[in-house]
């Protein structure tokens, strides 16, 4: 979340799409409630199916699944066109006043440089053209035909109401009434939050649904405000945790990036990351870049990390392409990959088209789970009759199950949606041998360590060098761990500005990220969580939720990253002479010699703003981007694609443009091509999601959660059940090109047949949570269905959008 | 065949009797229990059949008891029940029956009017306590009715339930009342002047019978 | 919970009345449901599950999202999902939490034949004291809302408590404090007029005219109300009823027939005793054997003339 939950309260306007907040986020919605009845606020949901948030909603329209950015550019050009934009904030604080390099293009559906054979770009056309000195070129009337306004303006001007109707299938008056809420967000007093979750981001473009959702956000001067911002509901309760601390494949602690294969040395990769300003007097923060990644591998390997050696940048693997989960299953089906690890992860049903996994698992010579739950991958070799029909004589695969603790049986810090680091205390002893994730990786580290020492190998230094200086090497704490993250100095550090004054002595918490430094004198695991356990102590463990201001931001309650900042971008708040746009949600304030307020700036705590730094110091620009230059892998622009498996014989925004059919820079190999069905054979959308009741594949091992939804079922509008036939709480066989499922049909109103394209579409709802283990009833995984193609740049698998036949079982 | 016993008649034989009684064995238990359930000031009634829940397990299995009984009796019965013109002649002299003025009365058949009316109130009440007392048991038939029907049957229960009380309470001081008539339903016998008094009809018809058998 | 007898100011099948010192001066209590704010989530059900130790069958889909599909033994609030669709083709999906609503006038104790198995609370809470319960199913009977279930397993009548066991040591019941929306809160009854005159203003602010709380006079008002967007159609909710009362049949057989009854019998008794007393019974005399005997000859002889 830019902001975080308590903020939505501030909202006049909450959009919930791409996303079910009341049904997976019930304590968060809360704050809507809140809103709603304490700030007049309106709510807007827009869903395929009439949910659990629109029950409580003041305006629902359905939606077919994986339009979203027709919904939203047609918002855009209807902002655009009738000019209700904030401009005051889109001037000064965006991009729309850049010029655009002149190669860049879009054509026939296709950004310019796309590679057909390789299915991804060559970015070099997606930048803006930088004048003689180096700076970008700007026309601040945005009358330049190659400036970002006039290009988005063309680039949505095919997104009218008549082709969202046509696309979405979401009616045009329904269409009219939220755009027109929605655009009363353009005036500074008023603020609209936009809530989403993996509505958005499991589409094959699902990241550039929630880039076009944060381009009306900041047309409509809603970020970087109370009551605003891009707010992604997480789904686990440390997922944001997860992404944080870097456990994705190509990234480091605090969103740093691995090396990619061309950047062997230091300087190489270090260039192109610590990024020097575009426009004059920017802070471009990046530019710290060095001072992150140094203390980085201070933390990690201590002294070993010399300048001489490059802080120990050879121990680093260097990225010949990603490694994503759906490569690696797709190496571990070519027999490429024969171990696996799967700590806290269940990809057998949370990864998409389950009998690929299967085969993919069937081949690996190992399989460790780590998990408190017996979970279906730990159990995939078992037979489990028609919810789960293996061959399990003929599975050679060794699977080790290592029972872990649950959050409640260890102590730390979980970060929230919110940003939030919130410390908690351990509620009772794990049961039977369950033992930490810690305990588990601890002894795996320190037996690879020993086995190096003992036989040598062609590089043990990342191992034999790892800083583990910890009380019982068995078993880090916590805390020590929590220190590790945050952050110390190593030596003695004087203020440059003032040698003769000592800043922290060696060994001390450091403050903040601003203390850290690129020579190696300070140690921080996770810069942008640096400070969360500071001088004073931990700071995460903090719970006074006072609220002087009434803002909702209560800074002195757990701790916020970065630099325990509540609202992301809040210099935006303000004009360009440091007043608030508006006094009854003022975030910070420029007082004449500094900022302060409710919240910690996101800008430099006494820097002028008569100086002409941007609010958005983040980018080297300074500003927020509309023209994503090539930051991502489907264009500069969101453009809509369909789903790969549309109902559509073409993409009604590209005509006759089979290449621009689907996101041609998506994730998917071609062995999983022929996988992929046709309206022809399989005529219903589906979609999967989740349920209040149960949380992934977890609850259903809970009697609790088994009695208040104990059994499989899917949802099908009462159109579609007419049609064929289908009685309430009948049994429905679902079969997509990869597996067959059957389960309950919930014959429902709540799920309208839609008019698309000239035709009807029926769309159908596949809740997720059952399988072949657990209390609740036997069921079969949701992803026997799911198609196996991902997001280009995220690679999040496309669960949200694909195409079903529906039958009486 | 001595003379003594020859100037008896048999009113009931022995299975009319028995049935009778089990009838009215469980009838006194079905209302003593239903009495408890009926008005707090008879719910230490229950203490009679073990407490409250006995009470409630009890009440309905032996008003079927009851039920099958009377249903037997009945089938007995019911052809010497059949009321007529004499019947109602009798029933408007009611004050006549209630003075013990019988000579003023219309000859009388095996049972007088007020003994048919009885058995037909009897019948309607046993069948209404069936009725409704199924859709109130709640341990095996309530969730097959809706609530309305519920309702309307524990209703009609109670005052079913009263009815029968009472009639029976009139049948028991009859009893009383017609001195023979006890034993009658003990016995099973009464004597030529118990019956030429109350059932002249019957005395009748009875010696003759007997005559001709002879 | 036990018997506080101090705080019971009704009694089910109690002639007399109860304690009347303690009164409810600081107010009755009432939980206060907004079916406007409640998204369904079925938190309330899990809270009370878990606080009450209650643990229903692992069930079925019937095809909605009720689970468990009906009140019962374990189950003593439920979610109820209905979906209504207006004539301009709009569609609601009305949750209404259900359970016991808390009459002031409560059927369930009127109907009820065990001496305190049902008590009301000078609270307002009405309660059962399932060690008197003896599993009639008189309570089901007399509810005018279809609350009470009878257990399966042990014959005993149970309902939701409104957690008295926590408001008793001032804790709020167990689905306010779980509720996640604030659809739920709970207070003196007063403070959730007030609190739903806000909510209503705001519905009505957004276009639902007849918006309104539900505290049905009929029984007397109850302790646990909702704020409903359609206060005019209330049986929208999965059939809350409009006009609650204690059914008349109920009324009758549970008032007037109980004096009435015991009347008939001891009157048709005493009437029996009075006769027996004035007129005096009615014996066979010797005259009446003579005549018989006199008949029987008679009777004899026109057989064998």
């Amino acid at each position: 979340m830019t902001n975080h939950w308590v903020d939505i309260r501030n909202a006049d306007v909450v959009l919930i799409m791409g996303g079910n907040a009341a049904e997976a986020h019930p304590c968060g919605f809360k704050w809507v409630t809140e809103a709603k009845a304490h700030n007049k606020a309106k709510l807007i949901v827009v869903d395929p199916r009439f949910n659990r948030s629109a029950s409580v909603a003041d305006v629902y329209a359905p939606i077919r699944t994986g339009t979203d950015i027709v919904f939203l550019g047609g918002l855009i050009n209807d902002l655009l066109a009738s000019d209700r934009i904030q401009r005051e904030y889109v001037v000064n604080y965006t991009d729309l006043s850049f010029i655009v390099k002149d190669e860049f293009a879009f054509k026939d559906g296709l950004f310019s440089g796309y590679n057909a054979d390789k299915r991804n770009y060559s970015k070099s056309s997606w930048d803006y053209a930088l004048g003689d000195d180096g700076f970008v070129r700007t026309d601040p009337t945005l009358a330049d035909p190659r400036c970002v306004y006039q290009l988005l303006k063309q680039h949505y001007a095919r997104y009218t109401i008549e082709m969202v109707e046509r696309v979405c299938g979401t009616p045009k008056d329904k269409v009219r009434q939220i755009w027109d809420l929605i655009a009363s967000t353009a005036t500074p007093t008023r603020a609209m939050t936009i809530m989403y979750a993996l509505g958005w981001t499991q589409h094959s473009i699902g990241s550039q649904m929630i880039r076009t959702g944060a381009m009306v956000q900041l047309l409509l001067g809603n970020i970087g405000i109370a009551g605003g911002g891009m707010n992604a509901l997480r789904g686990h309760s440390n997922i944001q945790g997860l992404t944080d601390l870097g456990l994705m494949s190509n990234l480091l602690p605090g969103y740093l990036t691995l090396p990619n294969e061309a950047e062997q040395d230091l300087a190489t990769y270090l260039t192109p990351r610590t990024q020097k300003p575009l426009r004059p007097k920017q802070m471009s923060y990046w530019q710290n870049y060095p001072k992150f990644f140094v203390s980085l591998m201070k933390s990690w390997f201590g002294d070993a990390a010399t300048a001489e050696n490059n802080w120990a940048f050879d121990y680093l693997p260097k990225l010949d392409k990603a490694y994503d989960m759906l490569q690696a299953y797709e190496l571990m089906h070519q027999g490429k990959m024969t171990g696996y690890i799967c700590q806290g992860f269940n990809p057998i049903a949370a990864a998409p088209n389950k009998a690929k996994l299967v085969e993919s698992f069937s081949k690996l010579k190992f399989l460790v789970t780590m998990d408190p739950l017996a979970t279906e991958t730990s159990a995939f070799w078992q037979n489990h009759g028609v919810f789960h029909d293996v061959d399990t004589a003929n599975i050679r695969t060794e699977v080790f199950r290592l029972p872990t603790t649950c959050f409640a049986e260890e102590e730390g810090a979980v970060v929230n949606s919110s940003r939030w680091l919130q410390w908690h205390w351990k509620g009772a002893n794990p049961p039977g041998e369950a033992r930490s994730d810690i305990w588990i990786m601890s002894a795996l580290y320190l037996r690879l360590k020993a086995l190096y020492a003992k036989e040598g190998g062609a590089f043990p230094d990342p191992i034999a060098n790892l800083s583990w200086k910890y009380v019982h090497a068995a078993e880090p704490s916590a805390e020590e761990l929590a220190k590790e993250y945050s952050g110390r100095a190593l030596v003695d550090l004087y203020d440059p500005k003032d040698p003769t004054r000592l800043v922290r002595k060696a060994g001390e918490q450091l403050a903040g990220f601003a203390e850290l430094r690129d020579d190696g004198s300070t140690a921080s695991g996770c810069w942008i969580f640096c400070g969360a356990w500071g001088p004073s102590g931990n700071l995460m463990a903090r719970r006074d939720n006072s609220d002087p201001t009434g803002v909702g931001n209560t800074v002195n309650w757990a701790w916020s990253w970065p630099a325990n900042r509540r609202v992301l971008y809040n210099r935006a708040s303000c004009d360009v002479t440091g007043k608030p746009f508006d006094p009854k949600r003022t975030l910070i304030a420029w007082n004449g010699k500094a900022w302060g307020g409710a919240d910690i700036p996101d800008y430099g705590a006494a820097l002028d703003p008569a100086d002409g730094a941007g609010p958005f110091i983040m980018n080297p620009e300074g500003v927020a981007r509309f023209f994503a230059r090539g930051a991502m892998a489907e264009g500069p622009f969101p453009e809509h694609y369909e789903p790969f498996e549309t109902p559509l014989a073409e993409n009604p925004l590209n005509p006759g443009q089979a290449q621009a059919l689907n996101n041609p820079a998506a994730r998917v190999f071609k062995d999983d091509l022929p996988s992929f069905g046709k309206v022809d054979e399989f005529p219903h959308v589906a979609t999967t999601y989740r349920l209040t009741e149960h949380f992934h594949y977890w609850t259903k091992h809970v009697r609790l959660n088994a009695i208040t939804q104990p059994e499989q079922f899917v949802e099908i509008g009462a159109a579609l059940a007419d049609e064929l036939g289908i009685a309430n709480g009948s049994r429905v066989r679902v079969s997509s090109k990869r597996g067959v499922i059957e389960a309950v049909a919930m014959v429902t109103k709540r799920i309208k047949a839609l008019t698309v394209d000239g035709r009807t579409v029926h769309q159908i709802g596949v809740p997720i949570h059952w399988g072949f283990l657990g209390a609740a009833r036997p069921g079969y995984l949701a992803n026997t269905l799911t198609p196996f193609v991902g997001d280009g740049n995220t690679n999040t698998p496309e669960f949200k959008s694909f195409l079903v036949k529906v039958e009486r079982a | 065949m001595n003379r003594e016993h020859d100037r008896e008649i048999v009113r009931y034989r022995a299975p009319t009797r028995i049935n009778h009684w089990i009838v009215a064995i469980s009838f006194v238990l079905a209302a003593l229990s239903g009495l408890a359930l009926f008005h707090p000031a008879l719910f230490p009634l229950a203490s009679l059949f073990g407490g409250g829940p006995w009470t409630r397990i009890l009440h309905p299995f032996i008003g079927v008891v009851m039920v099958v009984a009377f249903v037997l009796l009945a089938a007995r019965m019911w052809r010497d029940n059949r009321i007529d013109a004499r019947d109602r002649a009798w029933l408007r002299n009611v004050g006549d029956v209630i003075h013990n003025r019988e000579e003023n009365l219309p000859e009388v058949g095996r049972f007088n009017g007020g003994q048919k009316l009885l058995f037909w109130v009897l019948v309607t009440c046993v069948l209404v306590l069936l009725l409704s007392g199924l859709v109130i048991w709640r341990a095996y038939f309530s969730q097959w009715f809706p609530i309305g029907a519920i309702r309307l049957s524990a209703v009609a229960h109670a005052l079913f339930g009263l009815i029968l009380v009472c009639s029976i309470i009139v049948h028991i001081y009859a009893a009383i009342w017609v001195k023979g008539s006890l034993r009658a339903m003990t016995e099973g016998k009464v004597s030529y002047g118990w019956a030429w008094r109350h059932h002249r009809a019957w005395f009748r018809e009875v010696v003759s019978a007997r005559r001709r058998a002879d | 919970m036990a018997l506080q007898s101090l705080d019971i100011v009704r009694r089910s099948a109690t002639t007399t009345p109860a304690p009347q010192a303690r009164g409810a001066h600081s107010g009755q209590v009432a939980k206060l449901i907004d079916v406007t704010k409640c998204i369904g989530c079925k938190a309330c059900q899990v809270a009370c599950m878990e606080w009450n130790d209650l643990r229903d069958e692992v069930g079925h889909c019937s095809g909605h999202f009720d689970n468990p599909p009906d009140l019962g033994g374990q189950s003593w609030t439920i979610m109820k999902f209905a979906e209504h669709e207006h004539a301009d083709g709009s569609l609601e999906w009305l949750i209404r939490k259900d359970g016991c609503m808390h009459c002031a006038d409560p059927g369930c104790l009127k109907a009820c034949p065990s001496p305190g198995a049902i008590v009301q609370y000078a609270n307002g809470i009405v309660d059962f004291h399932e060690e008197n319960c003896i599993g009639c199913g008189y309570c089901v009977t007399g509810c005018p809302f279809d609350v009470p279930r009878i257990s399966k397993h042990d014959r005993k009548a149970y309902k939701c408590t409104l957690c008295s066991d926590r408001v008793a040591v001032g804790q709020e019941p167990a689905c306010v404090k779980t509720c996640p929306t604030g659809a739920i809160v709970f207070g003196s009854k007063e403070d959730m007029h007030e609190h739903a005159a806000e909510r209503i203003e705001d519905l009505k602010s957004r276009g639902y005219a007849n918006a309104g709380l539900y505290d049905p006079a009929g029984v007397g008002g109850t302790h646990v109300m909702y704020v409903l967007h359609h206060a005019d159609q209330p049986e929208l909710y999965s059939g809350l009823p409009k006009n609650p009362v204690i059914s008349p049949f109920v009324s009758l057989w549970k008032g007037a027939a109980k004096p009435l009854g015991l009347l008939a019998i001891a009157a048709t008794a005493f009437a029996g005793f009075l006769h027996y007393i004035g007129i005096g019974p009615n014996r066979t005399d010797e005259h009446d054997e003579r005549e018989a005997e006199r008949e029987a000859q008679r009777l004899r002889a026109e057989e064998h003339p």
